[in-house]
């Protein structure tokens, strides 16, 4: 999660649904890769041939609305893609997104600067998103401090490893 | 100062004080997963070390989506939750005896008034009907609350919404929960509940209900929450599992807004491709000729959808060159609609029964749609692609609607059809 993530943005509009990142109808396997070479088709059937390891999906508001599928963060980790930025995201992408380890950046500045193609690089852990074109620099508020520990923990899975050892122990 | 609803059901839930934007670790009465999500919740609640789920009378997998399996993918995923089921001995209905989810579960009383329900499944927020705090999330978090009977949530801010005045026959539920979207958007509601009030309520069927907190996610809502009324506690009580406390909002309860409709000027709405907030007067919609109806999902496929759409359809036949597909929700429907004789006024009209799936609802089988084709659904989503290829369309519309539709091959009021 502290490692930089860089590459090209993927411009996309507000209220991106589940069934554009990937459609009901790919929903019959739960493997990322497989996932992944779906993941945008509806939206754009070039994306996932096209898109190299470490890109960005940048987007608008309520990225991600739509059914409670972890396909949908799973696809564009399968994909390739190192993040998504976006100006808010979704309830339920957004715990998709922590549980599954597919980082994610509320940052409407960031988003609304984007252009098609731009080289973006993140520093999770000061921060911050630099838009290498632009030359802009935009800070990302920090999650909850219960959401940060869940993120520190490695997600949720780890989580629920302690907490049913702890209850054992007990 | 008071409390929403949803703030009360989470506070009743967790020994935090719950208050807004506060994160609470919260009990949870039911958790359950369908045919798509619970292989993954499977594989995570092995990861997390689990054995055993917390309460096997609590917890459920229920096979809807792709079944009875349209291929051997499909098959195969739903194996997989079948077995994950039986091994936990924890609550499952096969295909024949279960339904759609979000109808089956209430019905069975398996969610009730005052509950914390979370589900594997955007639409779990159908539970709101019978006020319970009734909640979607993804496969990980379902196989937390499998494994710990415990969930996190984040005590969100309330729109209330007013249906006022008198009820003209020919709106339903799902005209009204079309019109809110209308008004708010599909962002209108993100990370807040929307708990609904107002005196057209007290005459408005459970079944509506549900239609209504069915698609309270479509507004970005976690939870849709209906105070519960007589009609409603009465519904739990006949159908309960397990003893239950309802919980309601205080009288000084702090909303963010209020939204007041009056219902007795409502006309039939439905919402265009390719959003739930696109939301037009049927009659101003200019009659777009259709290939498909589909009447049934999670959202219409209850018995007041039924017979409001057989009411429509007596003695009339669909359209030509127009395929109308009827999908009860669950079993109890279906044989309540056989037994009313609706099943007959259907096939007598040319439409199809298929039995309780999601079936064409996801575009998933017993109705997809081809390139170029436009359906007019009962179901909560017309996002691209929803039903089908990504170059058909779907128009969201109530079952009265839709029936009406069917029979004139286009997009009609209701009233239209019946004068
Ligand atoms: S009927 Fe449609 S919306 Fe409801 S659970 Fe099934 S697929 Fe989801």
């Amino acid at each position: 999660m502290e490692k930089l993530l860089m590459g090209r943005a993927w411009v996309f509009g507000d209220d991106v649904d589940t069934d554009l990142i990937i459609p009901a109808r790919r929903l019959v396997s739960g493997d990322e890769s497989v996932l992944g070479r779906y993941c945008m088709e509806d939206a754009d059937p070039e994306f996932a041939a096209r898109v190299s390891p470490g890109d960005i999906i940048v987007a608008g508001e309520n990225f991600g609305c739509g059914s409670s599928r972890e396909h949908a963060p799973l696809a564009i980790r399968g994909a390739g893609c190192s993040c998504v930025i976006a100006s808010s995201f979704a309830r339920i992408f957004f715990r998709n997104a922590i549980n599954t380890g597919l980082p994610i950046f509320e940052c409407p500045e960031a988003a609304a600067s984007a252009r098609e193609g731009d080289e973006i690089e993140v520093d999770p852990a000061a921060g911050v998103i630099v838009n290498r074109r632009s030359g802009g620099t935009y800070p990302v508020a920090p999650f909850p401090p219960f959401l940060q520990e869940l993120v520190r923990r490695g997600g949720l899975a780890p989580y629920v490893r302690e907490e049913l050892a702890r209850r054992r122990q007990a | 100062m008071g409390r929403t609803m949803a703030s009360a059901i989470i506070a009743s839930h967790s020994a935090s004080e719950a208050r807004e934007g506060e994160i609470c670790k919260v009990r949870v009465d039911f958790a359950f997963a369908n045919d798509i999500t619970t292989p993954p919740a499977a594989a995570s609640f092995a990861e997390m070390g689990a054995e055993r789920v917390f309460d096997r009378e609590r917890c459920a997998v229920l096979p809807d989506h792709f079944t009875p399996n349209r291929d051997i993918a499909s098959a195969e995923q739903a194996k997989r939750g079948r077995e994950f089921a039986l091994s936990q001995g924890m609550l499952y209905w096969e295909v024949g005896r279960v339904g759609v989810e979000h109808a089956f579960l209430p019905e069975s009383g398996y969610i009730l008034p005052g509950d914390v329900v979370v589900g594997a499944d955007s639409h779990t927020c159908t539970g709101g009907a019978l006020g319970a705090f009734a909640t979607g999330m993804g496969s990980t978090d379902l196989a937390a609350a499998w494994a710990l009977g415990e969930t996190w949530l984040k005590v969100p801010p309330t729109i209330r919404v007013r249906f006022e005045g008198e009820r003209p026959q020919w709106i339903t539920g799902k005209d009204m929960i079309l019109s809110l979207l209308g008004r708010i958007g599909v962002q209108g509601a993100r990370y807040m509940a929307l708990e609904f009030a107002g005196d057209a309520l007290a005459s408005l069927p459970v079944d509506d209900r549900f239609t209504i907190a069915n698609m309270a996610v479509e507004a970005g809502a976690k939870a849709g929450l209906f105070p519960p009324d007589d009609a409603a506690l009465s519904y739990a009580k006949s159908r309960a599992k397990r003893p239950f406390e309802p919980v309601w909002p205080d009288k000084d309860a702090p909303y963010l807004r209020t939204e007041v409709f009056d219902v007795g000027a409502m006309s039939p709405v439905a919402a265009l491709p390719h959003s739930p907030d696109n939301v037009r007067p049927v009659r101003e919609c200019g009659s777009p000729r259709i290939d498909q109806v589909f009447i049934g999902s999670c959202t219409n496929g209850r018995l007041e959808d039924i017979a409001a759409a057989a009411r429509i359809m007596k003695g009339r036949r669909v359209a030509d060159g127009v395929r109308c597909i009827v999908i009860p929700a669950s079993y109890e429907v279906y044989n309540r609609a056989m037994d009313l004789g609706y099943l007959r006024v259907f096939t007598d009209a040319g439409a199809v029964v298929c039995t309780p799936t999601c079936g064409p609802c996801l575009g998933g089988h017993t109705g997809v749609l081809a390139a170029g084709e436009r359906c007019v659904s009962t179901s909560n989503r017309n996002f691209t692609g929803r039903m089908g290829s990504p170059k058909s369309e779907v128009i969201l519309a109530s079952p009265l609607t839709a029936a009406a539709s069917a029979i004139a091959g286009r997009l009609t009021d209701p009233r239209d059809v019946e004068a």
